[in-house]
């Protein structure tokens, strides 16, 4: 699909927008709608849209197998490590009140790393997920 | 008020009963996920509609507000929507598994290749 | 790490196990982590047993919210008791995977089968331990879906079909036991399970609890194998790899079992159970039903693993026989039954596996003459095989013997004499295994002399010394079981 001019230009136009909105998704999730879980999904579809116009090499060579791989666990590692933060510094498992002197700040403290390590694993996720699925009965080298 | 007013509800019967009917009645792997799918998403409009509460606005602390909608049901959904699409893709991945093993897709015919096989090992 | 932050411990570290082994992909290291956060799931375990026999129920309140508005991870007697059994399985079937999972998977794979391993164990002590009916449908989902992906990671390509099917019927029953507490949480405005146990009885829209009631019935019936639910469990453990086939057979049916004794006892109660709608007979019927047919199906398996599949689905029966009796005895029987069925199954197909792993398979022609090659492996199937029937000095006949107090005391010599029976078939087909093992010439199917690796003989033969040790040994079961049957009956009246 690369060789089309239009879905190409377009395409290169729409993806830095995708992930901004992805981004805002993420960091507003305690304000409106959103969250780790919707801004993960749109993040991996602006890479998705990039491997479906420019081939899954070319999105295997931006995101990398390993590094989604590790993005998968590394997004669960810091969720767990907040609640294990929050049994360190006293309280119980999950306990944003003492991740910080004012127990408000907190609670803002803990919702945004909670929420970013569920968009890290979402996006790694979705991407490992199409990368199984798209890159199934090829040849090796077009992997 | 009575029937007409429960429209929510009657649609959350019909989405359930049409998702567990595809499941059933049909034989295609691939169908059966998407009548699963098609009854989770009963469930979530089951949790929700009765969440709305008339007059209430969205669940965010703002001045000159008294009534909020509950916000505790639309939490349960996220994490019901999450757990649905990681089953189907689950299930989409053995699907694909199961037809690079038998060759084919339909319950019929993988059952009858299992009996062959087994009528003859 | 206090006494104080067990009860969420025991869940979190096998859950954040997983994570670490999918970062740390080589399968020697993948294999000690799953098995130490297992085992320190089961010491954990131990310990909270140990806290709650002394201190009574402990309450753990996740985020520090408190409960009805945050979500309570309860530890009472029924609970800690299934923790000890599930962590206790999982450790074992983890030590026997090092050797078992080896075979049966490619090396490259092997980190990904114990990652699913951490968190299914993990799911399934969350199940257990949780207070929150929501949180319980969210833990239930990490166990079942984990426990989808072990199934199909089997040899046999008719390992996918089985784990699809168990995807399907899994997934329903998930999805109905979420309609049953989206009815309840409609009706009384709570997700907290101690919260709706009081607040049931004072709602108006009594006809959305029955709902909720018949729901919750049929979801956790899926997930527990009850006839005629029961469709997925045979091809399930028959093709799925052997360390897998024994962790769920011991932990994710009995998990069930809990999920609906908690429900039926401690939120919906005795009286809307056993009056209002016939739960008890219905239970008592389909149990009849599944004990017989299963058992009888069971005869004609040639498969051993499908045989002791059909075998778990009557066992089955058994516990919700005591269950459906509603009485002190009853319940004891049920709890009890549900432990001692999990070691006896558990040892006998940890033992199933090594056979499988020297022969190739696990088919009656692989055990021709077994006794004179494998002789170990062979008497320890012969002492799981008596814990099931019932023999007197085995786990089984405790909980036997105490389902038949129970239907003396209820009145039903009938159902008594019927427990007995049915054992009779059970002798058949564990005869069945004793007569080709002893009895007959090894065949050109049985394996060569020389019992399984250590690794995993080891586990199989731990868990059925453990089959005679409770039987003669009785007061922790049977002690856990009745505090658990007295907990659950003295809750809602």
């Amino acid at each position: 699909m690369k060789r089309q001019m239009v879905l190409r230009v377009v395409g290169k136009l729409f993806i830095p927008y995708m992930l901004l909105f992805a981004l805002y998704v993420q960091f507003h999730g305690d304000f409106g709608p959103g969250g780790g879980f919707q801004a993960g999904v749109i993040a991996a579809a602006a890479i998705i849209f990039y491997a479906l116009i420019f081939g899954l090499p070319a999105a295997r060579r931006l995101a990398p197998d390993p590094i989604v791989e590790a993005m998968v666990a590394l997004g669960v590692l810091l969720f767990a490590g907040v609640g294990v933060a929050g049994i360190v510094l006293g309280g119980n498992y999950l306990d944003y009140f003492v991740l910080d002197g004012d127990p408000v700040a907190g609670q803002h403290r803990g919702i945004f790393w909670v929420e970013a390590g569920v968009g890290i694993t979402v996006t790694g996720v979705m991407l490992k997920i199409f990368y199984m699925f798209a890159g199934r009965g090829r040849s090796l080298d077009e992997r | 008020m009575s029937a007409f007013g429960h429209y929510s509800y009657w649609i959350t019967v019909l989405l359930m009963v049409a998702g567990l009917y595809i499941v059933i009645a049909r034989g295609n792997l691939i169908k059966k996920l998407v009548g699963l799918s098609i009854f989770q998403t009963s469930v979530y409009l089951l949790y929700i509609a009765p969440g709305k509460l008339i007059g209430g606005t969205a669940p965010i602390i703002a001045d000159g507000f008294r009534l909020y909608t509950n916000p505790l049901p639309h939490v349960l959904i996220l994490t019901a929507i999450v757990v649905g699409v990681a089953t189907l893709a689950l299930g989409l991945a053995i699907a694909v598994r199961i037809r690079e093993a038998y060759g084919s897709i339909e319950e019929d015919e993988i059952l009858a290749a299992d009996r062959d096989s087994e009528g003859g090992a | 790490m206090t006494l104080a932050h067990l009860p969420a411990l025991v869940v979190v570290v096998p859950l954040l196990a997983a994570p670490l082994v999918v970062l740390v992909r080589r399968a020697a290291a993948a294999w000690a982590i799953a098995t130490a956060a297992c085992a320190f799931s089961f010491a954990a375990a131990i310990l909270l047993s140990a806290e709650v026999a002394a201190h009574g129920p402990m309450s753990y309140h996740l985020g520090n919210w408190p409960p009805p508005w945050g979500i309570e991870y309860r530890v009472d007697a029924l609970s800690a008791f299934v923790l000890v059994l599930v962590s206790g399985i999982g450790t074992a079937s983890a030590l026997y995977a090092w050797r078992s999972a080896a075979a049966e998977l490619s090396r490259d794979q092997l980190y990904l089968y114990y990652v699913m391993h951490c968190l299914c164990v993990a799911g399934l002590l969350g199940m257990t331990v949780t207070g929150d009916a929501f949180n319980l449908f969210v833990f239930m989902e990490i166990a079942s879906l984990s426990s989808y992906v072990l199934i199909a990671l089997g040899r046999d390509r008719r390992a996918l079909l089985a784990a699809y099917q168990y995807l399907i019927l899994g997934t329903i029953g998930a999805t109905f036991y979420v309609i049953g507490v989206g009815l309840l949480y409609l009706a009384t405005g709570t997700l907290n399970i101690a919260d709706l146990a009081e607040r049931l009885p004072q709602t108006a829209s009594t006809r959305a609890v029955l709902a909720a009631l018949a729901f919750i019935t049929v979801g956790v019936s899926l997930k527990l194998a009850l006839f005629p639910l029961h469709f997925w469990l045979p091809n399930a453990y028959a093709y799925a790899p052997s360390a897998v086939t024994a962790l769920l057979a011991a932990t994710a049916t009995k998990v069930s079992v809990y999920v609906l004794l908690r429900f039926y006892f401690g939120v919906f109660g005795l009286r809307l159970v056993t009056e209002t709608l016939p739960m008890a007979e219905i239970l008592l019927v389909l149990s009849l039903i599944a004990i017989v047919t299963a058992s009888l199906v069971a005869l004609w398996q040639e498969n051993l693993k499908r045989l002791f599949a059909y075998s778990s689905v009557a066992q089955i029966g058994y516990i919700t026989l005591g269950v459906s009796m509603a009485s002190p005895d009853g319940l004891t029987a049920a709890v009890v039954h549900l432990f001692n069925h999990g070691i006896t199954k558990g040892a006998l197909f940890l033992l199933l596996g090594g056979v499988a792993l020297r022969a190739g398979g696990a088919t009656m022609g692989s055990v021709q003459g077994l006794g004179r090659r494998m002789p170990l492996t062979s008497l320890a199937i012969v002492i799981a095989g008596l814990s099931l029937i019932g023999v007197p000095g085995t786990a089984g006949f405790v909980s036997k013997w105490y389902l038949v107090l129970g239907a003396i005391e209820a009145g039903r010599w009938w159902l008594a004499g019927f427990v007995v029976a049915t054992s009779l078939i059970a002798v058949a087909y564990v005869w069945r295994f004793v007569e080709a093992a002893y009895l007959s010439e090894p065949g050109p199917a049985t394996p060569g002399r020389g019992e399984a690796p250590a690794a995993m003989l080891a586990p199989a033969l731990a868990l059925a010394a453990a089959c005679v040790f409770f039987g003669l040994q009785t007061s922790w079961t049977v002690g856990s079981a009745r505090r658990a049957a007295e907990l659950l009956l003295g809750g809602v009246p």
